[in-house]
């Protein structure tokens, strides 16, 4: 047993029972339903630009990227513009590449020790997989609650929810879609590739080792988050409308408490809130910080260019002069010539 | 290396497992083999660095500062304030562990905090408990630390088990620089005294004499004019190398590792034999520094300012001398300092003139605002415009694979220019295996500082996944010969090739290329820079 993670999950227990008994016991729709979600957001809000802005108040003195291609040197020597990038363009590529791709990940290497004493690496594609279908999931899954969240609903939501279920006809079979709305494949992909990531936490024993509670939390509330929203959809079926209607209310600032709307989504709304209000303050803050690493985003041109530190200032430093000093005598006996000769220094 | 484990039994021996405790409650055991003397406080007190005394690590009490908590905690803050580097990574790791196991000392070592993540997290730890609201309420389950004794021995014990090759950086999804890391914590130690001698003494010697050996002035045109006499019997030409000149187009810095100890000293006769070569045939003209006699930095593995203290020494030289621009001799961090920090602290270098190649013309727009240019891409040039009469087949003996030294493979990118050079000075080239160089290249475990002779097995650990590449390719098409440019891995390489590889022997670029370099009136050579009999001369011999 492995105390980090059971405290996470412990955590997402007692945060689950919060909305579920607050609603059901105690009634407290408004709290859960309005007064938390609003402050959640707020604070994601105020959280994330303070983060950015505390990111960009340190300066870049240096100009660190790491060079992963052949540098501009030489005319006839084809350089990588993408990995080496001496232009703007070429770290906006980088970037974009990085962002969207996950490229660096895709580099993932595994190391084995063959038993012939050869150490051997091996290309290691299942994180970076993993990882994009999270990530890409969790982005299709934001993008179509913005259905809630405008009326009318916005073409590239509709586009976007008809790829997104059109999809499941090609992958699923038959037998799955019986009784069923269409399935969104974005939500059950959310849910596998965060299953998979923790698995892959809690059953390999180096990335077991370096977890900290703080690692599983965010992947134990985003499947509760998943969980509890594919549950609305396919088993405790809510009244979309009566939702709409209320998500509406927010957006424009006059919310009302919808009718008829069970626990499973105070619950599903409250793991939001949580996860809006803990980002600012913890590892998904990479989101923002990928942005603002300074061994990617940087040009290499920098013995093309002067680049300056803001903060330069003089040192010490062992002069010539004193190093003449130091070793006059020998120098001239040595034939080396001098700044100062001896006579002159005499005086 | 006596008391070293035979290799089959030190490869057999690595234990990747994790062990059952926690990292946090894991304690750090100061090892014999594993760390570098502390640093002299001789050294220290020369270059005016804080806390020089004497102090043994093993021993309890380190002699630090009453207050050193606070010097750390203010020290950090201040990095935090200046280097967004430093901040950006303390944040957004999120522990994916896809840089593990790409670190050579994690292969070689097997031990945890030696992964680059729980390196990170040394630092990291404390930082959550010093710097976050978060991690001030959450403790350890946050994953933060109270900053104690313990913990700065560990930090002392893995910080100075990373080479800052950087190879890490090339992996995470953010690029979280696991040496600038590294970086920022010895920069954090040294504020209490907390180096090695390693580091210190050579930084005192290149301060003071200007190279890391501390070799005087007279000493050091002394052993390079015993080179002239070395190159004089070889080739029977009298190569004249001139210091200290003013009024040369161009200046030339290299470290001085290789007017010291073989087989650098070969690639110091090439240098010197180029130069010969290219004055008699086309009027080139340069002269070499005593004053600036270093192009190592070993400051870099101290402090930002301390490197450019030492670093200053370059352009104060250049412009001493009225020199036009600056050409650098092979190593690995002296080039990641020129290529991604000297123009930033000492430039601009308005003093110098765009380099421009005397002989061929080309222009180096790369190197436009520095003024120095590698002598890689400068030999390059040569041979791509012909200018440089070649016998590749004086290197028939060797069958060369090319290791990229880790700061000009990932703090500058300069893969082919080498690459190219040797190809046209030898006939048998090899590569090693696609992932274990170019960007993706093995440390050759002792950088940054860790060469001593008391870490062997560290040395020998950190250089495991580079030897063992070369045995790969030894095996499979008999290279015997392992190409450089770094005057750091013509110090490390052989050490750790004679217990991994013993078969391979290490050069550098320009020894491959002096051999093959036909001067004008040279008699006919036997052997090669070493000594050794040229193919075919062998029977001479007897
Ligand atoms: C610009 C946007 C983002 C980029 C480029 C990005 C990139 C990445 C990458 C490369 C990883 C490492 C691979 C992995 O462990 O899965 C990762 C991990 C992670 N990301 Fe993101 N991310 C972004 C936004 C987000 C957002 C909005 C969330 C959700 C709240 C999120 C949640 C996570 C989590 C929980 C992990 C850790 C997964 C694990 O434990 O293995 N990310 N991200
Ligand atoms: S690869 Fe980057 S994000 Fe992943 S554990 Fe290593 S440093 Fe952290
Ligand atoms: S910089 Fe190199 S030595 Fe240091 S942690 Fe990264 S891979 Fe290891």
């Amino acid at each position: 047993m492995n105390g980090k993670y059971m405290f996470s999950l412990l955590a997402i227990f007692v945060l689950f029972l919060l909305p579920y008994v607050g609603v059901t016991a105690f009634g407290l729709k408004t709290l859960f339903g309005i007064f938390i979600p609003l402050i959640a957001l707020t604070i994601f809000i105020i959280g994330f630009v303070r983060r950015i802005k505390g990111w960009s108040e340190s300066p870049v003195p240096f100009r660190i990227p790491t060079t992963c291609g052949q540098q501009k040197s030489l005319t006839w020597i084809e350089s990588s513009p993408i990995d080496n990038p001496t232009t703007k363009a070429g770290v906006v590529v980088r970037m974009i590449l990085e962002v969207m791709l996950f490229r660096s990940l895709f580099r993932n290497l595994k190391f084995k020790r063959e038993s012939n004493g050869i150490l051997s690496y091996s290309w290691e594609l299942w994180l970076w997989l993993g990882a994009l279908a999270f990530h890409w999931a969790f982005l299709v899954t934001i993008v179509r609650h913005l259905r809630f969240f405008a009326e009318p609903i916005p073409y590239f939501v509709r586009a976007l929810e008809f790829f997104d279920s059109f999809f499941r006809v090609e992958f699923f079979t038959d037998a799955f879609q019986v009784g069923l709305p269409g399935i969104y494949m974005s939500g059950i992909v959310l849910l596998a590739a965060a299953i998979y990531l923790l698995a892959r936490r809690i059953l390999l024993a180096q990335v077991r080792y370096v977890s900290l509670a703080a690692d599983y939390f965010p992947l134990f509330l985003i499947i509760g988050i998943a969980v509890s929203g594919i549950m609305m959809r396919y088993a405790s079926k809510v009244d979309i409308v009566g939702i709409k209607a209320f998500t509406m209310g927010l957006v424009t600032l006059n919310p009302t408490i919808p009718e008829g709307v069970g626990a499973t989504f105070y619950v599903h709304l409250f793991f939001v809130s949580v996860l809006l209000i803990y980002f600012p303050f913890s590892k998904l803050m990479h989101m923002g910080g990928i942005f603002m690493s300074p061994t990617r985003n940087l040009t290499t041109d920098t013995r093309a260019k002067h680049y300056s530190n803001p903060w330069n200032y003089p040192v010490k430093t062992h002069t010539y002069e004193e190093y003449e000093d130091d070793y006059r005598e020998k120098m001239i006996d040595a034939g080396l010539p001098v700044d100062k000769e001896l006579a002159e220094v005499k005086e | 290396m006596s008391d070293l484990p035979k290799p089959d039994e030190f490869l057999t021996g690595i234990d990747h497992k994790m062990p059952q405790t926690d990292w946090m409650n894991t304690p750090t055991e100061i090892r014999k083999g594993m760390y570098c003397y502390a640093s002299n406080y001789k050294s220290v007190e020369i270059l005016g660095l804080p806390n020089a005394r004497p102090w043994n690590p093993l021993e309890d009490d380190w002699k630090l500062p009453e207050n050193w908590q606070q010097i750390i905690h203010e020290g950090f803050k201040e990095r935090l304030d200046k280097f967004r580097s430093f901040k950006v990574f303390m944040d957004i790791c999120v522990r994916c562990g896809a840089c593990a196991d790409k670190c050579h000392f994690f292969i070689g070592t097997g031990d945890p905090k030696n992964m680059p993540v729980l390196r990170a997290e040394l630092l990291r730890s404390i930082y959550r408990n010093d710097f976050t609201t978060v991690g001030k309420i959450l403790g350890k389950i946050g994953g933060g630390r109270k900053m104690t004794l313990d913990v700065l021995k560990e930090w002392w014990y893995y910080l100075f088990q990373c080479t800052e090759c950087r190879r890490c950086s090339v992996f995470c999804p953010y690029g979280i620089d696991t040496a600038e890391v590294t970086i920022m914590g010895r920069e954090l130690l040294n504020l209490i005294g907390l180096n090695i001698d390693w580091i210190a003494t050579p930084i005192a010697n290149c301060y003071q004499t200007g190279n890391h050996l501390g070799i005087q002035p007279h000493a050091f045109k002394d052993m390079l004019e015993f080179f002239v006499e070395d190159i004089e019997e070889i080739t029977g030409i009298n190569v004249d190398p001139s210091f200290n000149r003013k009024g040369a187009d161009i200046l030339f810095i290299t470290p001085s590792g290789d007017v010291f100890a073989d087989p650098g000293t070969y690639t110091c006769m090439g240098y010197m034999m180029l130069f010969h070569y290219l004055r008699e045939k086309y009027g080139f003209d340069i002269t070499w520094s005593t004053y600036a006699s270093e192009g190592g930095n070993f400051g870099f593995f101290t402090s930002h300012e301390t490197m450019k203290r030492l670093n200053s020494k370059m352009y104060a030289e250049a412009k001493r001398l009225g020199v036009k621009w600056i050409l650098g001799g092979e190593c690995g961090h002296m080039w990641r300092v020129i290529n991604q920090y000297m123009d930033t602290m000492n430039g601009p270098a308005d003093f110098l003139e765009e380099p421009v190649s005397p002989i061929t013309g080309t222009k180096f727009e790369n190197a436009k605002s520095t003024k120095m240019v590698h002598i890689a891409e400068f030999l390059a040039d040569l041979i791509h415009h012909d200018k440089l009469e070649l016998d590749p087949s004086r290197n028939d003996n060797f069958k060369v694979s090319f290791h990229d030294s880790c700061n000009p493979a990932r703090g500058m990118g300069m893969f082919e220019e080498p690459r190219y050079v040797i190809k046209n000075v030898c006939n048998h080239f090899y590569e090693m295996p696609a992932n274990t160089i170019r960007e993706q290249t093995f440390c050759c475990g002792s950088g940054a500082g860790l060469n001593a002779g008391e870490n062997m097995e560290l040395r020998l650990a950190g250089g495991l996944p580079r030897a063992n590449a070369v045995k790969y390719v030894h095996e499979k098409f008999g290279v015997n010969m392992l190409a450089c440019v770094c005057a750091i891995d013509r110090a490390a390489l052989p050490t750790s090739l004679e217990y991994w590889v013993p078969e391979v022997d290490t050069t550098g670029m320009t020894e491959l290329v002096a051999n093959a370099l036909i001067m004008p009136g040279e008699t006919k050579r036997e052997t090669d820079l070493r000594g050794e009999p040229l193919p075919g001369m062998e029977e001479d011999d007897a």
